[in-house]
């Protein structure tokens, strides 16, 4: 007994260190898995309130980008309210009828107050949290496109796990074609991403688009991701496809929020399917 | 005595807000930025009691992980050095022992100086780039990074030394 305290004390420094640094590697190795959610996030009440400080300085930066941007969209939305049927005679009897609305994904909007695309793993923080109605997985994207999903959430903040992580996957698809691949990140340009798993039978072409494919729950189909900019063929089979995205990473302003109002109800489901 | 406690809970906060709110968003080159809080670890106050050291450059690190939402690199970086700096002053310096009340790390010779802060920062940029890519294949790249983020890091806390000891 005397000789285990005898070494404590003699290695105290050393322990003390030792301890302290398993706890900081233990951290480093959650904060790199999806599914565990991190201990030391930056969706806190502190660290989100001086990032919406510092960000009130920063944003000035790119008030005209993003101007441009929301008034594009905006011709955009109304371009197509403007489609209208040639032979719609009884415009004075208007008559709205509700059942033919079918509402699926809700959209919020949120600003981002910290971007991160310098690391190999990626988070953003926006500053609306639970009690402006967001919660974790939801879809984050902008009119050029996606953005990542939330993971963290305080009351006032939210951490979203970036598409510049190596942990995001998100399902895509060929805008011209029906197939679908996986959207990952190498960890090198982040205006690069790359996709696996499409099939050689999808045929592909330099400056193809990529939306996304809609068969999560996170994503509603159809949202702009990228072009294809370059791609390798390797045994009958694509060994790389890069894909330039239409967003730059690194000036992201507004955002949205998409929740998808079903997803309850299709987790629910599928549950229940995997346990019988 | 009290009056010395709070000076360095200014420092820790100080280099806290500053790191957070200016030197992460430098982005040099597009994704360089450099690490000045490790100041306080090269200046913090050698006692022969080392406890408090480790905690606080633990909590330093920590502190930066928060705001930067990185896990825990910057914690085990910062107490890596933390643990590392009196022996490694001690070799630099070749003494076997240190004369904590009246040693000051700003009146050594300069080179010495130079390359006790660079041996730091490097080391420090090394694990934290290490912890984060955390494959060996990534090599090359952490390499990189950390010898661009510490030259920055080493230039800005030289500098920032020689401000600091010009004042008293």
């Amino acid at each position: 007994m005397q000789q285990i305290v005898n070494f404590i004390l003699k290695y105290k420094y050393f322990l003390f260190f030792l301890l302290l640094e398993i706890i900081a590697i233990s951290f480093t190795i959650q904060n790199h898995s999806y599914h565990n959610s991190a201990f030391s996030n930056s969706a806190n009440f502190l660290s989100g309130g001086i990032h919406k400080r510092v960000n009130r300085f920063k944003e000035y930066a790119h008030l005209r980008e993003h101007n441009d941007q929301l008034l594009k969209e905006n011709a955009q939305l109304k371009n197509i309210l403007g489609l209208e049927l040639k032979n719609n005679d009884s415009a004075s009897a208007h008559v709205i009828d509700t059942t033919k609305y079918f509402q699926k994904y809700s959209y919020r909007t949120a600003k981002v107050i910290e971007n991160q695309y310098q690391k190999k793993f990626n988070y953003l923080t926006i500053d609306k949290g639970e009690r402006h109605g967001i919660a974790p997985e939801m879809g984050v994207a902008n009119s050029k496109g996606i953005i990542g999903i939330t993971t963290n959430i305080s009351s006032g903040y939210t951490t979203v796990l970036s598409i510049l992580n190596e942990n995001a996957k998100i399902n895509v698809k060929l805008s011209k074609s029906f197939h679908f691949g996986t959207l990952e990140w190498n960890g090198e340009d982040y205006n690069i991403l790359q996709l696996s798993d499409l099939p050689i039978q999808a045929n592909i072409q330099i400056g193809d688009t990529l939306i996304t494919g809609g068969k999560s729950v996170i994503f509603p189909e159809g949202i702009p991701v990228g072009t294809i900019s370059n791609f390798k063929v390797e045994n009958n089979d694509y060994s790389t496809i890069d894909i330039k995205l239409f967003n730059d990473m690194s000036a992201i302003g507004p955002v949205y929020i998409i929740s998808n109002i079903d997803k309850k109800e299709i987790e629910q489901l599928q549950e229940s399917t995997t346990n019988e | 005595m009290n009056n010395n406690i709070l000076q360095n809970i200014i420092f820790f906060v100080g280099l806290i807000l500053l790191q957070v709110t200016i030197l992460n968003n430098v982005d040099l080159f597009g994704y360089i930025d450099p690490y000045l809080y490790i100041l306080f670890v090269i200046i913090y106050p050698f006692r022969k009691d080392r406890i408090p050291v480790l905690f606080f450059c633990f909590l330093l690190g920590l502190s930066i992980d928060i705001f930067s939402n990185s896990g825990g690199t910057n914690a085990a970086a910062t107490l890596f050095i933390a643990f590392i700096r009196l022996p490694l002053l001690k070799v630099i310096l070749r003494k076997s022992e240190i004369d904590f009340v009246v040693f000051n790390i700003t009146k050594q010779p300069f080179l010495k100086i130079l390359s006790y802060v660079s041996i730091l920062a490097f080391t420090h940029s090394f694990i934290i780039f290490s912890l984060e890519y955390f494959k060996f294949s990534d090599i090359d790249t952490i390499l990189y990074r950390t010898l661009l983020t510490s030259i920055f890091t080493i230039v800005l806390t030289i500098f920032s030394l020689i401000l600091l000891t010009r004042k008293k």
